[in-house]
């Protein structure tokens, strides 16, 4: 979300789902599998297109299901997303149909823009994106003509070695149009996970506290170690990709993995695992014996979402309860009371809480975009950050009036080619995403009985020209290899994708998609390129 | 706005502009019975249930659609009323099967609520009725279009909630019937199995499998909670009984959702009950995982997590917390990493 954060002044999504829902007149979605990944918004948004009209552009290089509904689909070659961008923005700034008094009072850096888009012309943009020119123009036409518009985005604009640049392009767009600080509108970043936004928010990164707040400098260093009472360290950290690159080096010892399977999540897994049997110890805290924790050294026990008190954060940074109905099998605790022992054997009693309710008060008094986002407020309805103390009402729309930054910045961006692109050796462009009955690495969809039954198996996507060309048959049994592994699972023959380009869901862990991909990191995000890397598609033996 | 004045059994109402009758009615707690209504749905006006006496309206007119008009007085539950009911619902049992004792639904059906209330015990009109076969191989929806009242309720909930229009009625008369386009098996329509169809549908017809045999409708513990797999946050409401969870049902207040789901909200949540569930600490010995005390593992992880510390330094060590936990769990995760072992080496698989 570093993107946004210089954009604007903060990386979250920053329009609500009911709003968008309700106010957009056109949506703009790029990089977002809506309908199959964060379905019920899916359905809201196939709702507005339906039942009042709204027009909606899908930029997606697979034929996926909201794209039925698409008044207009894209099917821009993976990894040209900047490219694309550039060239609606051309048109807007070319037949001057931009919002000239939203960009003149809300934001800076027009000029700069305007000179990097301007090598962006329609035919030169489209060519890059194996596109025609006319479906730039008409996308432009219809955003100006349709106000306010909403863009969404998630992994698909993320996943790149130029992910920050795309967000950044994402920011450029809806300011230009002006659809910023209004319902309807916004750079909205749809979040995968259920609780990704509460885990950024509660500072499970490497540069921050909760809230946000700067690891880095004496400011809010000496805030959290008086409140912590102990001295902590200035240094940033280093991110998972780092962290498993350099346990293989042997300067990582030993890791504490709460609810993760990076096994399967990231890219490169052979390496993932040899980088983890590098570590001298290894603590797993799961409610499953997952691929990753078969190789911890111990495995704890935690509780799932049914067994436990506390909040999760959505997409939209609305904070609501998770409550407990059921108790935990066996002798499985609740992860803060783990946690908090480890701590506690360990000679620190600052983890040892009889709640969660404690915690948030904790949360509350440390973090001021959750400073009135009390246990006692939060209620049925939720209260969406930032809400700085018990009088305030939450925010649902970001950024009215005023970005956090002051004004709005937009940035020159430039488009780059992937990584790594298909040669003669490896000629066909590979990307991963997932599916409506799965979830990130299956560890609950695939343990739940329907979900499992009615998808059982990963499949490979295979446009029909490539197949015959290939003599690979729907249903047959097809190996996909790149440079870091290979995997073997059974094709789909169909125009979902185009030709030279073949999908994969990574939820698989018997047929990881991530045994494909690379870890080319973008270097700003540090978010590892999925959505592209190059593969030769066979017959399996 | 000027309100629109009607008098409903006596009672004078200020309405909103552009109620319907059943509306202004509902505003002041006058109950009019109801069956292909449904709050989250657009209005049909299908089954006549509602019917409401209207002055100066030669016939009975549906509460459900009928817009209230200024000065217009109406009559919930005249004889001439409570007979055209009773007329309704006599020719709704007549093709119905009767079996509430072994029902999914019995305790939770507005079919047999409505039969209890007008105590309606047999029909007058013994006739024809359907024998549809329960066949539909998916693994998350019964569909017995035996106890089907053609409310349409779920041909709505296809159309203005999930949108996929999967559903609709085929035929008319005797042979209608909801279907899918050739009146085949959901997995070979459309539909996405997100579970608004049998949300709303008012009787039997729909059901999850999921539920089948697993207890009565008055033993469940309702708990509002919310799905653990995307980040829109949709509220559901776990059903519990004996410490397992039964069904997730749609709790039509959710802020993200208002009550819809998708397939992994209303029927993933199996996986809680899966028997790979981890209950005990194990250590792992020799290549193998043994099991061990909580006292055992907690003081190993502290040895070793001190001994890492003291010994290679506090940045040898990294945390990964999670996007599957909660705020709380979150918080006290990366306090361990930075107040414990003094790194910031802590990050979770937001990037992923
Ligand atoms: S489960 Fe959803 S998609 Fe399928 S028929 Fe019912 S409402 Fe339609
Ligand atoms: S299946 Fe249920 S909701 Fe659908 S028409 Fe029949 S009774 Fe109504
Ligand atoms: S029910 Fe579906 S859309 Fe709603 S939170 Fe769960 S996975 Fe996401
Ligand atoms: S509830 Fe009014 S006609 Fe069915």
């Amino acid at each position: 979300m570093t993107g946004l954060v210089t954009a604007f002044g903060s990386g979250a999504m920053t329009n609500s789902l009911d709003d968008i829902a309700n106010d957009a007149q056109v949506y703009f979605i790029i990089g977002s599998n809506t309908t199959e990944n964060h379905p019920v918004l899916g359905m809201r948004i196939r709702q507005a297109v339906k039942q009042r009209g709204a027009k909606l552009i899908v930029c997606d290089p697979r034929s996926i299901p909201i794209t039925e509904f698409a008044t207009l689909h894209i099917r821009q070659k993976p990894g040209t997303d900047i490219a694309l961008l550039n060239g609606i923005m051309h048109v807007l700034i070319a037949e001057g149909l931009y919002d000239k008094k939203f960009v003149e009072e809300r934001t800076e850096g027009l000029e700069e823009l305007k000179a990097k888009v301007m090598e962006y012309p329609p035919e030169r943009a489209s060519e890059i994106c194996s596109i025609t020119p006319e479906e730039i123009i008409e996308a432009a036409h219809l955003l100006a003509k349709n106000r306010p518009g909403a863009l969404l985005y998630a992994m698909g604009i993320t996943q790149h070695t130029t992910g920050h640049q795309n967000v950044l392009s994402c920011a450029n767009l809806q300011m230009l149009l002006g659809n910023m600080g209004v319902p309807g509108g916004g750079v909205n970043p749809l979040r995968g996970q259920v609780n990704v936004q509460g885990a950024c928010d509660m500072g499970a990164l490497v540069n921050v506290y909760p809230g946000y707040q700067k690891v880095a400098g004496p400011a809010m260093r000496e805030k959290f170690e008086k409140a912590w009472g102990v001295p902590l360290s200035d240094k940033v950290g280093i991110t998972l990709v780092e962290m498993l690159n350099k346990a293989e080096k042997g300067e990582i010892k030993a890791m504490y993995i709460m609810g993760e399977n990076p096994m399967v999540s990231d890219p490169d897994v052979n390496h993932v695992e040899k980088c983890l049997k590098s570590l001298d110890f290894l603590v797993l805290q799961d409610i499953f014996l997952t691929e990753t924790a078969a190789l911890a050294d111990v495995v704890l026990p935690g509780p799932s979402f049914a067994e436990k008190d506390g909040t999760f954060t959505n997409t939209e940074r609305r904070i609501q309860f998770v409550r407990q109905a059921i108790d935990p099998p066996g002798e499985a605790r609740q992860d803060w009371w783990i946690s908090g022992e480890i701590a506690r054997r360990m000679g620190y009693d600052g983890l040892a809480y009889n709640s969660p309710r404690e915690i948030m008060d904790e949360i509350n008094c440390l973090t001021p975009i959750y400073g009135g986002i009390t246990w006692d407020r939060i209620g049925t309805q939720g209260l969406q950050w930032p809400c700085s103390n018990a009088e305030h009402q939450g925010t649902p729309i970001l950024h009215v009036g005023r970005f956090s930054r002051g004004l709005g910045h937009f940035s020159a961006v430039d488009w780059l080619p992937p990584t790594e692109e298909p040669d003669e050796q490896y000629p066909f462009i590979f990307t991963t995403g997932r599916v409506l009955y799965h979830f990130h690495t299956g560890s609950m969809s695939r343990r739940s009985e329907g979900l499992d039954a009615i998808y059982p198996e990963a499949m490979v996507e295979l446009n029909p020209e490539d197949a015959s060309r290939l003599g690979i048959a729907d249903g047959q049994m097809v190996k996909v290899s790149s440079r870091r592994g290979e995997v073997t699972a059974r094709a789909e023959v169909s125009g979902k994708v185009e030709p030279g380009v073949v999908f994969m869901a990574w939820h698989f862990a018997e047929a990881a998609a991530n045994k494909l991909t690379i870890a080319a990191l973008d270097p700003t995000a540090k978010i590892p390129e999925y959505k592209v890397c190059a593969v030769k598609v066979e017959a399996a033996a | 706005m000027t309100k629109v004045n009607i008098t409903i059994d006596g009672q004078k109402i200020a309405a909103r502009p552009g109620s319907t009758v059943l509306e202004a009615a509902q505003e002041v707690g006058i109950d009019i019975p109801t069956l292909c209504y449904h709050p989250a749905l657009p209005p049909e006006g299908a089954c006549r249930v509602c019917l409401v006496e209207i002055e100066r309206q030669r016939t009975l007119q549906p509460a459900c659609t009928f817009p209230a008009t200024e000065g217009m007085v109406v009559h919930t539950c005249s004889e001439k009323v409570v007979e055209a009911r009773k007329f309704v619902l006599e020719l709704l049992l007549s093709d119905h099967p009767l079996d509430c004792m072994t029902c999914e639904m019995n305790g939770n059906c507005e079919l047999q609520d409505l039969a209890y209330e007008y105590g309606i015990k047999e029909t007058r009109f013994p006739g024809e009725q359907h024998t549809y076969l329960v066949d539909d191989p998916n693994p998350f929806i019964e569909r017995d279009y035996n106890k089907c009242i053609l409310c349409r309720r779920c041909v709505r909930a296809c159309s203005y909630m999930n949108g996929v229009e999967a559903i609709g009625v085929m035929h008319r008369g005797f042979q209608a019937k909801i279907g899918t386009a050739f009146d085949g098996y959901l997995e070979d329509s459309p539909c996405e199995f997100c579970g608004m169809c049998v949300a709303v549908c008012p009787t039997g017809a729909l059901t999850p499998k999921q539920r089948k045999g697993k207890g009565r409708e008055w033993e469940f513990k309702k708990v509002t909670t919310l799905c653990s797999y995307c980040g829109v946050g949709c509220q559901i409401d776990l059903n519990i009984k004996d410490g397992r969870i039964i069904q997730a049902t749609s709790h039509w207040d959710g802020p993200a959702n208002h009550g819809w789901t998708c397939v992994k909200g209303r029927f993933g949540w199996d996986y809680v009950h899966h028997p790979d569930r981890l209950t005990k600490p194990l250590i792992k010995k020799d290549g193998a995982f043994v099991e061990a005390t909580w006292d055992e593992a907690l003081d190993l992880v502290a040895s070793k997590f001190r001994e890492v510390k003291e010994k290679d330094g506090a940045d040898a060590f990294g945390a990964l917390s999670s996007a599957k936990c909660t705020n709380e769990e979150n918080y006290v995760m990366q306090k361990f990493a930075r107040a414990v072992m003094g790194t910031n080496n802590v990050d979770h698989c937001a990037r992923l």
